[in-house]
């Protein structure tokens, strides 16, 4: 019996004495590497995305990708590549094919989506955690709507859009407004959820040493604990925004289409690069095909910058109190 | 000894400043404000509600409720394809294998992240994981049909595919949801009291013995938590399946062929030309009303044990 | 890595005798020595909650115009609390629930009609940790006067009488603009004294002012006191016995009373009286022991 306890205690001390030892046998080793597998499973899959995609779309990594609208070309153009790459004209528009429409169409989204959503998503945080008293049965109701909404498939948003859009009395809803409505709704949790975490961030001392000189919380609130957390909101909103410029199934309901124009205001027609992409991908032509693998890479270039750009303000102004 | 005075009149005789609530029109209003854009949420809930509702109910009203829960449509139906199940198969069947890359892969990168890594080690390995729920799903999409069905599939795997399947569509599905699972397991394992693993080295267990025997029992709910709110962002997740995953309704078991998903129907057939009030256009709300509860019910559940584990330790 | 709760039962009472006494009789055994002539608020019967949990028991105390009184007593005794009550920041607790009343010049602050934000403007506070604002040195200053609306005819005049009126005008006049993070702890300190100073308050209430700083800084704080008594009515919760005794003129020493079945700790006044008077020669048994160390 004593025997037994004292290896016992001799194995643990040695554990600690040699530290991993234990951790070096077969199974372990061949475990961790599963684990490591898992961890990098995700950068193999997306650098194989880029890569694929990249390669597939090289050969239209021309100005025409940015210049023209989905399928179209000017037709002396026309005949001058018929030409020149001796492929019939009427193939040609689909060499020739671009996402101008796509890409001003979703810049445009962005910013009226942004116009929407940041105002309301803010407005909302802020009264949840800075006026609420969570204990009220309404609030807690609110919060939990808050969460269910941020799981809420985007399609469904696409359909309260179109819904909303009917009530404004628009006939034809693939316009800005329209779009952006749809994309700020699916937003908006987003906005609300990530505004209330950096105003928890900021300190309560804060908040306290205003109200004690006598000022109300809305002047403590606007004074004090917004702009203290205004890093932490325009990251969270950047990255809220970089979701909805990728999106396109509530576009779909919202009934986006081919558009052969600019955008001027919030009623003009429109296309988003995101649709203009689903709809090229399912297309049997090798050249349209082509064309949506290099606006994805447009698209994803847009995605990585907007994560960078929040990226950058989180690390360059974020207060670690 | 003992002096209580009373309440009265100050001993000294100094100034009365003024206490008496002053009216701040501007507060008021704004706080007014604040809150109606804070209930705005619940009108938003209450709007998709509305929204899904009343036209579902025509649909209803047009089509016998045994249409709807059919595993397959009438012989004579034409345009209108009413059975619901064959799409609720293809959710499910998709949804499976999505499940099956993501749990393990998902939970595997958790243990990494709150068993191995050090503090430093995490802050760059969890948003390279997180990384991929940056991807818009039309990407994925694309890739699931340009890259994951001809190439890898098709070629390296030497399977007989369709050029839209559902295993293309589940397998890029579950890379999709692996942050979501990943990220929540994480907490719930982080959450797990030192003290557990520390008893459990201390008995002589090794790392791997107490992450998988230990840990992983202890955070259980948790994880069980993040794996339906991964089900429900799978299940109501639509891109991918209507591009790669498939555009025919079908109630076969084979990943291999094509099935089209609620989401995929709903996508599909919105782009096509259904007048409003017709039946084939009402459907489209039916799918979505049902879509609407599955996944509501999927988040309840998923909130109601995270708040039990929160309450646990 | 599971925390205690809160109530947890660390040190034992002195006085057996004491406890056989229920908490009602207890108050009313509350010494009371010479009170002030001139006060400038007054608690009566006093009785703090958070949630059930009864906090602070029946506190009668009056507080001298330009005097200094100071609240000592063991940790969790409820200094704090009552502290809180007397500019209605404990309002902003959820749960906390006071009943009595606090008079402040004849008006009770807890009245029906009272604002807080009123009372605050006239009742400031300072607390434990320096919380300036994440702004300059001068806007931390001029942000009361600007959001209470005083009538300010020229804000930079203000602004140096109040950084004067706390002693900070010497060692940052140069640096107005900068951030206030850059200030040392008991700068920042002092800073959030001018902060309140510059809204003219009539009573000043001090929560552990100095715990977060050395001797050197907590000796210019005392000094600082010591001057702004002839404007201001200042109350101060301290641990630091010596720091009472050398800046009070008026000491409240409460103590906390174990609840026989909960185990909750009620925080109780002993003993209320010239500083003076209460260090050389305390009435109660439990004063004595604390103030000689024995016990707290
Ligand atoms: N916000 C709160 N919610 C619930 N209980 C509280 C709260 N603040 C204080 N208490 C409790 O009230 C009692 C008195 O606390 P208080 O902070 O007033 O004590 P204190 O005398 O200031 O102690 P210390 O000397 O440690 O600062 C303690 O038991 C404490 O746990
Ligand atoms: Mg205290």
């Amino acid at each position: 019996m004593s025997t037994a306890t004292t290896t016992a205690r001799a194995v643990t001390t040695s554990t600690i004495a040699t530290g991993k030892s234990k951790d070096r046998n077969l199974a372990s080793l061949i475990f961790l590497g599963v684990l490591w597998f898992s961890l990098f499973f995700g950068v193999v899959v997306l650098l194989a995305l880029i890569i694929d995609t990249a390669i597939e779309g090289s050969g239209r990594f021309d100005h025409y990708l940015f210049t023209d609208y989905e399928k179209s070309i000017a037709h002396e153009q026309a005949q001058k590549f018929s030409e020149l790459r001796g492929i019939p004209v009427e193939d040609l528009s689909n060499h020739f094919t671009g996402f101008r429409g796509g890409i001003l169409g979703s810049l445009w989204l962005m910013i009226t989506t942004a116009l929407l959503a940041i105002p309301l998503g803010i407005a909302a945080a802020t009264y949840l955690e800075e006026f609420a008293d969570s204990s009220t049965w309404y609030n807690r109701m609110i919060e939990v709507n808050l969460q269910n909404l941020a799981a809420v498939p985007s399609i469904i948003y696409g359909m309260l859009a179109a819904a909303i859009m009917g009530l404004m009395g628009f006939q034809f809803k693939g316009i800005v407004i329209g779009g952006a409505i749809a994309l700020a709704l699916l937003i908006l949790p987003v906005v609300i959820i990530t505004t209330r975490e950096a105003l928890r961030a900021v300190p309560q001392d804060i908040r306290q040493g205003s109200l004690a000189l006598g000022a109300t919380v809305w002047q403590t609130t606007r004074r004090q604990t917004l702009p203290s957390a205004i890093p932490g909101i325009a990251t969270g909103t950047i990255l809220g925004l970089s979701r909805a410029i990728g999106e396109a199934a509530p576009l779909i309901m919202v009934g986006l289409a081919a558009v052969q124009w600019d955008p001027t205001g919030f009623t003009s027609k429109v296309e988003a690069l995101p649709m203009q992409i689903f709809r090229m991908a399912s297309s049997p032509q090798e050249a349209v095909q082509e064309a949506a693998s290099a606006g994805i890479i447009v698209l994803l270039a847009m995605i990585l910058g907007m994560n960078a750009i929040a990226i950058i303000i989180r690390n360059k102004f974020q207060r670690s109190w | 000894m003992t002096v209580v005075k009373e309440p009265g009149p100050p001993l000294g005789a100094g100034p009365a400043p003024v206490l008496t609530a002053r009216s701040r029109p501007g507060e008021t209003v704004i706080k007014a404000l604040l809150r109606t854009a804070a209930l705005l949420s619940v009108a938003i809930t209450i709007g998709i509600i509305l929204a899904v509702l009343q036209p579902a109910i025509d649909f209803f009203r047009q089509v016998p409720l045994s249409d709807f829960l059919a595993m397959s449509d009438p012989a004579e139906s034409g345009e209108l394809k009413p059975a619901v199940l064959p799409l609720l198969w293809g959710t499910a069947l998709t949804t499976i294998v999505a499940l099956l890359v993501a749990v393990p892969i998902g939970l595997a990168a958790a243990m990494y992240l709150s068993e191995y890594a050090s503090k430093r080690a995490r802050k760059w390995l969890k948003p390279t994981v997180e990384l991929l729920a940056g991807v818009p799903s039309v990407v994925y999409g694309f890739f699931a049909l340009s890259f994951v069905t001809p190439t890898l599939l098709n070629d390296i795997l030497q399977l007989k595919v369709s050029l839209t399947n559902s295993l293309a569509a589940g397998l890029v599905l579950g890379v999709m949801i692996i942050p979501t699972i990943a990220s929540l397991s994480e907490d719930s394992f982080s959450a797990v009291p030192m003290a557990l693993r520390q008893g459990s080295l201390a008995m002589g267990a090794n790392r791997m013995q107490t992450t998988v025997r230990v840990v992983l029992p202890a955070a259980l709910s948790g994880v069980a938590a993040a794996v339906v709110l991964g089900l429900s962002r799978a299940v109501g997740e639509t891109m991918i399946v209507a591009l790669a995953g498939g555009s025919a309704k079908s109630t076969s078991v084979d990943p291999t062929e094509g099935h089209q998903t609620m989401t995929a129907f709903i996508a599909q057939t919105a782009a096509g030309e259904n007048p409003p009030g017709s039946a084939e256009y009402n459907m489209l709300f039916a799918v979505a009303l049902l879509l609407f509860v599955i996944t509501f019910v999927m988040n309840m559940i998923s909130i109601r044990i995270v708040r039990r584990f929160r309450q646990a330790y | 890595m599971s925390t205690q709760p809160a109530t947890a039962t660390s040190s034992t009472e002195g006085e057996p005798s004491a406890l056989s006494l229920s908490i009602d009789e207890e108050a009313k055994h509350s010494v009371i020595g010479e009170v002030p002539a001139e006060s400038v608020m007054e608690t009566f019967h006093l009785n703090v909650f958070y949630g059930d949990f009864h906090a602070v028991h029946d506190v009668n105390l009056t507080f001298g115009k330009n005097e200094i009184t100071a609240l000592i007593g063991p940790s969790g005794c409820g200094k704090s609390t009552v502290l809180r009550c007397l500019n209605r920041m404990n309002d902003l607790v959820p749960g906390a629930r006071v009943e009595g009343e606090i008079n402040y010049h004849g008006q009770n602050i807890y009245g029906p009609k009272v604002d807080p934000i009123a009372v605050r403007q006239h009742i400031g506070m300072v607390f434990q940790k320096p919380n300036p604002f994440p702004k300059s040195i001068y806007d931390n200053i001029a942000y009361g006067p600007r959001v209470i609306g005083m009538k300010v005819d020229n804000m930079d005049d203000l602004v140096e009488e109040a950084l004067r009126g706390a002693a900070l005008w010497d060692e940052v006049k140069d640096k107005l603009k900068q951030s206030a993070y850059g200030l040392s702890g008991g700068q920042q300190q002092r800073l959030c004294i001018a902060r309140t100073i510059a809204t003219k308050p009539d009573v000043i209430l001090m929560d552990e002012p100095c715990s977060a700083l050395d001797p050197i800084a907590t000796a210019k704080i005392e000094d600082l006191m010591l001057q702004m008594r002839k404007d201001f009515t200042i109350i101060i919760v301290t641990h630091n016995m010596q720091q009472a005794a050398r800046v009070s003129d008026r000491t409240a020493f409460f103590t906390a009373k174990p609840d026989e079945t909960t185990g909750n700790r009620t925080g109780l006044l002993v003993e209320f009286d010239r500083t003076k008077q209460l260090f050389s020669n305390p009435a109660d048994k439990r004063t004595e022991d604390y103030i000689s160390g024995r016990f707290g």
